[in-house]
C-alpha cells in the first residue's frame, strides 16, 4: 500500500520499497486501485465516509492474493490495523473482511523486523543520521524496531534526537486549523534535529516528513529528511 | 499570563493560545514539563514491575464500578451514614453550590480552609462563598498563590505552572506585604507561616476526594502538603466534594490506584500523606473497642472494621459532610464517552500533550485543561460553546500512553468532532469538501486523473517548495514551506518498476 501522500509527494520512498522488499527476495504487487486509507476523514470525524473509502481499500485488496500489505506508513498502517476493524464494530461481515486486511497489513518496518526478522537490511549510506518516532507507532506499539534498522546501516553515525517520541506537531487538519501552535512545536522538533549535527533525519511516515521538512527548510536549514526506507534501499 | 485568560473560563482557545505562546515566562515554565512531570511519570512506569498489568487491573476496576453505579452510590451513602457522617446529593453546579452553603449558613460558619480540588472549581464555589460572605483560604502552596493572584490553576495538580519563581515572590509579597526573596523554600515557609492560623481559626474545611470506597464509606485524600490532613482534622466541620466517578467497591481496590495515581502525577511512588476519612470523630472507649473490631474485622476479612463495629476516633472534626456531584456525568455513564469516568485527575496527560507544552491550561477556556479537559470541558459545559477543543490535538497519542487508565483520549476527541458536525452549522463548506474528496476516493480513475493534474501542474514547481499556499491551506505556510509535489505519481512509474523486476529479483 503505497498510500496518497507517498503516491503524490514522496514516490521515491514508494519505489525504494518496492527496491529494497525485492533485494530481501519478497515478490511484490502494487494493485492499482488502491486511492487513500480514509485517515484523513476518520481523524476529522467523518466515520461514515472513512467507512466508504476503507470499503473501497478493503475491495482493492482482497482482490490480491498475497501473504502480506506493506505500508511505508505509519500513520495509514495504523489506520488499517487499528481503526478498520474499529469502524466496522456493528457490521459482522465487513467486521470480518476489515479484520483480515488487519491481520495481512504491516507498517514498513514491523514487516522488516518483526515478520523477516532483518534488523540488517544490507545497506550502505554514508553520513550522520537521526530519526524522528512518528506518533502511530505508538498506536502500532512499535518500538525501537526502525532505531535498529538504522544501526545495521553500514557507514551511518546515529545520533538519537532530543525528544525523539515528541510529536513533530503535523496532525493532518492540526497543522492548518492551528497554524501557530502546529508551527510552534514543529520548531523545537526542527531546533533538536539540527542540535544533532546530522546530515539527513529519517522517519517512517510522509506527514510528519512534509511537516519537518516543510520548518528546516523555512529556517534555511540544509538538514536532509527522507524517509527511513530511502537509506535502507 | 496576565490577562483575564487567567483569572475567568473563556471560550475564545484561538486568542488564549496566541497570547499563550508570546508569553516567555510561560513558554519557558511549559518547556521544563517534558524533563520534570513527564519525565517523572514514564520512569516511574518504567521501574514499577508488571505496571501494564496494574494499569489493566485499574481499567476493570473502574470498569466494574461504573457498570453499578447506583448500587455502589446506594452502598456508600448507607456506609458514611453508619459511620456517623451526612451525604448530599448534587445533579448540577448550583445544587452542589447551594448545599454547602445551607451547610455553612446554618452552622454560622464564618472561615474556611480549602485543599486543592478540581470538582469544587468544577461547581465554582469559591466565588459563590465569597459572595455570601464567607472568607475562603485556599491551603495548597500553588493554589493559595493562584487564589492572591486572583487565577485560576492551570493544571490539574501543579495549579501555578504557568509561574516562575519571582513571579510567585511578587504575588506572595504583595499578598503577605512582605519582601520575599524568589527562593521556593523561603516562599514556603512564609505561606505556612500565614496558613496555620488560619487552619486553627477556620470553621469549616473542604476537601475534594481522590477516591471514595463504596464498602466502608471512606475518602481517600493524597497530597505532598500535609494540608489536606489540616483541614479534613482541625475544624469543626468537614465537607468533601466528590463526581460520582470517584466511588470504587473496596478498600482493597485502593492499593491498585494508590500505586498509580503518585506515579502519574509526579514520579512518585507514593504521595506524602494519604489519608483514610471515614466518618467524624467517635466517642468511645478505644481500649476496649479495638480488640472487639480487630476480630470482626478479621472475620470478614476487611481491614477496616465492618458495619456495627467501628473505631471509637477521638480526633477529628465533629460533623462529616460528603456531597456527591453528577453534572452531566450520568449521561456520560451511557454513551461513547464513558471512558472518561475513569479519569484519576493525575495530570499525566497534560504533561504528555505536545499542545497543552505550548499554550497552557488557562488556553483551554474551561476548569479542566489539557487533553483530558478537551473531552471534559465540551461534555460538561456544551460542545457548542466549545467547538475548537476537540480539534486542538495532533492525536498523537501521547495522552493514552501517559494515562494511567490509558483512557482513549484521541478516540473521544474524533468523536467530538463528530458530534461537532452534528451539532454545528458552521463546518458545511467543510463537509461538502470531504464528500467530493470521497467520492474521488472510491473511484480510483476519478484519483488517477486527480493525481495526475496534480503532479503536472505543480510537480517541481517553484524550486520544490511553496512559501505561501492559498486559502484553507495558508496555515500551513504560516510556519514552514510546504513540498512540490513530485513529477511523476508513483503509480506512473510503478511499470518501469516492474520491468526492473523482470530483468532483477523476480523468479
Amino acid at each position: 500500500m503505497i498510500t496518497c501522500l507517498g503516491d503524490i509527494f514522496r514516490p521515491e520512498a514508494g519505489v525504494a520499497t518496492v527496491r529494497l522488499l525485492r533485494r530481501l527476495g519478497v515478490q511484490v504487487e502494487f494493485p492499482e486501485g488502491q486511492t487513500c486509507c480514509g485517515q484523513p476523514f476518520f481523524n476529522s470525524g467523518y466515520p461514515k465516509h472513512a467507512q466508504d473509502v476503507a470499503r473501497h481499500t478493503i475491495e482493492v485488496f482482497e482482490r490480491v492474493a498475497v501473504d502480506a500489505i506493506v505500508v511505508p506508513s505509519g500513520s495509514c498502517a495504523a489506520m488499517v490495523k487499528v481503526e478498520y476493524p474499529a469502524l466496522f464494530h456493528d457490521d459482522a461481515q465487513w467486521h470480518g473482511r476489515a479484520t483480515e486486511l488487519a491481520s495481512r497489513a504491516h507498517e514498513l518496518t514491523d514487516f522488516l523486523v518483526n515478520v523477516l526478522g532483518r534488523d540488517d537490511v544490507g545497506a550502505s549510506f554514508r553520513g550522520k543520521v537521526t530519526y524522528h518516532f512518528a506518533c502511530h507507532l505508538r498506536t502500532l506499539g512499535l518500538k525501537d524496531e526502525a532505531v535498529r534498522l538504522i544501526r545495521a546501516i553500514r557507514g551511518v553515525e546515529y545520533v538519537p534526537l532530543e525528544g525523539l517520541e515528541d510529536c513533530c506537531g503535523f496532525g493532518g487538519s492540526f497543522a492548518v486549523r492551528f497554524p501557530e501552535i502546529s508551527g510552534a512545536i514543529v520548531h523545537d522538533k526542527a531546533l533538536a534535529i539540527v542540535r544533532t549535527g546530522a546530515d539527513a533525519v529519517v522517519a517512517t511516515d510522509a506527514g510528519c516528513l512534509m511537516n519537518i521538512a516543510g520548518r528546516l527548510h523555512r529556517i534555511g536549514s540544509n538538514v536532509r529528511a527522507l524517509h527511513l526506507v530511502e537509506i535502507l534501499a | 499570563m496576565s490577562t483575564t485568560y487567567a483569572q475567568h473560563e473563556h471560550t475564545d482557545f484561538t486568542g488564549a493560545s496566541l497570547e499563550a505562546l508570546e508569553t516567555p515566562t510561560l513558554q519557558s515554565a511549559l518547556a521544563r514539563l517534558g524533563v520534570t512531570l513527564a519525565a517523572g511519570n514514564r520512569a516511574a512506569w518504567g521501574a514499577l514491575p508488571g505496571s501494564d498489568e496494574l494499569r489493566e487491573r485499574a481499567r476493570q476496576i473502574k470498569d466494574d464500578a461504573l457498570a453499578r453505579l447506583d448500587e455502589l452510590l446506594v452502598q456508600t451513602e448507607d456506609a458514611v451514614r453508619r459511620a456517623g457522617g451526612y451525604v448530599h446529593w448534587a445533579s448540577d453546579v448550583a445544587e452542589a453550590r447551594r448545599i454547602v452553603l445551607e451547610i455553612a449558613r446554618e452552622r454560622g460558619v464564618k472561615c474556611i480552609v480549602k485543599s486543592k480540588s478540581m470538582t469544587t472549581e468544577e461547581i465554582h464555589l469559591n466565588p459563590a462563598l465569597e459572595e455570601a460572605g464567607i472568607e475562603v483560604v485556599e491551603t495548597d502552596f500553588g493554589e493559595y498563590i493562584a487564589q492572591a493572584a486572583k487565577q485560576r490553576p492551570s493544571h490539574l495538580v501543579a495549579p501555578i505552572i504557568h509561574m516562575t519563581v519571582e513571579q510567585v515572590a511578587e504575588v506572595l509579597s504583595n499578598h503577605l506585604k512582605q519582601d520575599l526573596p524568589p527562593d521556593a523554600s523561603t516562599l514556603a515557609k512564609a505561606a505556612r507561616a500565614a496558613l496555620r492560623e488560619k487552619f486553627r481559626t477556620a470553621d469549616m474545611g473542604i476537601t475534594g476526594a481522590n477516591f471514595v470506597v463504596a464498602e466502608t464509606g471512606t475518602i481517600c485524600i493524597i497530597s505532598n502538603e500535609g494540608n489536606a490532613r489540616l483541614t479534613s482534622t482541625v475544624p469543626p466541620i468537614h465537607l468533601a466534594i466528590a463526581g460520582i466517578e470517584k466511588v470504587i467497591p473496596r478498600l482493597a481496590d485502593l492499593p491498585v490506584f494508590l500505586k498509580l495515581l503518585a506515579r502519574a502525577a509526579t514520579g512518585q511512588k507514593m504521595s506524602v500523606y494519604t489519608s483514610l476519612i471515614t466518618g467524624p470523630r467517635r466517642e468511645g472507649n478505644r481500649e476496649s473497642a479495638v480488640g472487639s473490631s480487630v476480630e470482626n474485622a478479621a472475620a470478614s476479612g476487611a481491614l477496616l472494621p465492618t458495619a456495627g463495629s467501628l473505631f471509637p476516633e477521638l480526633d477529628g472534626p465533629r460533623e462529616f459532610h460528603l456531597i456527591f456531584l453528577d453534572n452531566g456525568r450520568t449521561k456520560i455513564l451511557g454513551s461513547s464517552y464513558r471512558e472518561s469516568l475513569y479519569c484519576i485527575r493525575c495530570g499525566a496527560c497534560l504533561n504528555a500533550c505536545p499542545v497543552y507544552r505550548k499554550v497552557g491550561g488557562h488556553a483551554y477556556g474551561g476548569v479542566y485543561a489539557g487533553p483530558i479537559g478537551a473531552v471534559l470541558t465540551p461534555l460538561y459545559d456544551g460542545l457548542p460553546d466549545y467547538p475548537l477543543l476537540p480539534h486542538a490535538s495532533s492525536l498523537c497519542g501521547a495522552c493514552q500512553t501517559a494515562c494511567p487508565l490509558k483512557i482513549a483520549i484521541p478516540h473521544m476527541l474524533v468523536h467530538l468532532r463528530e458530534d461537532l458536525h452534528r451539532e454545528s452549522e458552521m463546518v458545511e463548506a467543510e463537509s461538502l469538501i470531504y464528500s467530493l474528496c470521497k467520492l474521488g476516493l472510491r473511484w480510483p480513475r476519478l484519483y488517477r486523473i486527480g493525481a495526475w493534474l496534480t503532479t503536472r501542474l505543480f510537480g517541481g514547481r517553484a524550486g520544490g517548495w511553496f512559501k505561501s499556499l492559498p486559502g484553507p491551506f495558508a496555515g500551513w505556510t504560516h510556519a514552514r514551506d510546504f513540498p512540490a509535489p513530485a513529477r511523476r505519481t508513483f503509480r506512473e512509474q510503478w511499470e518501469s518498476l516492474n520491468g526492473e523486476s523482470d530483468r532483477g529479483a523476480k523468479p
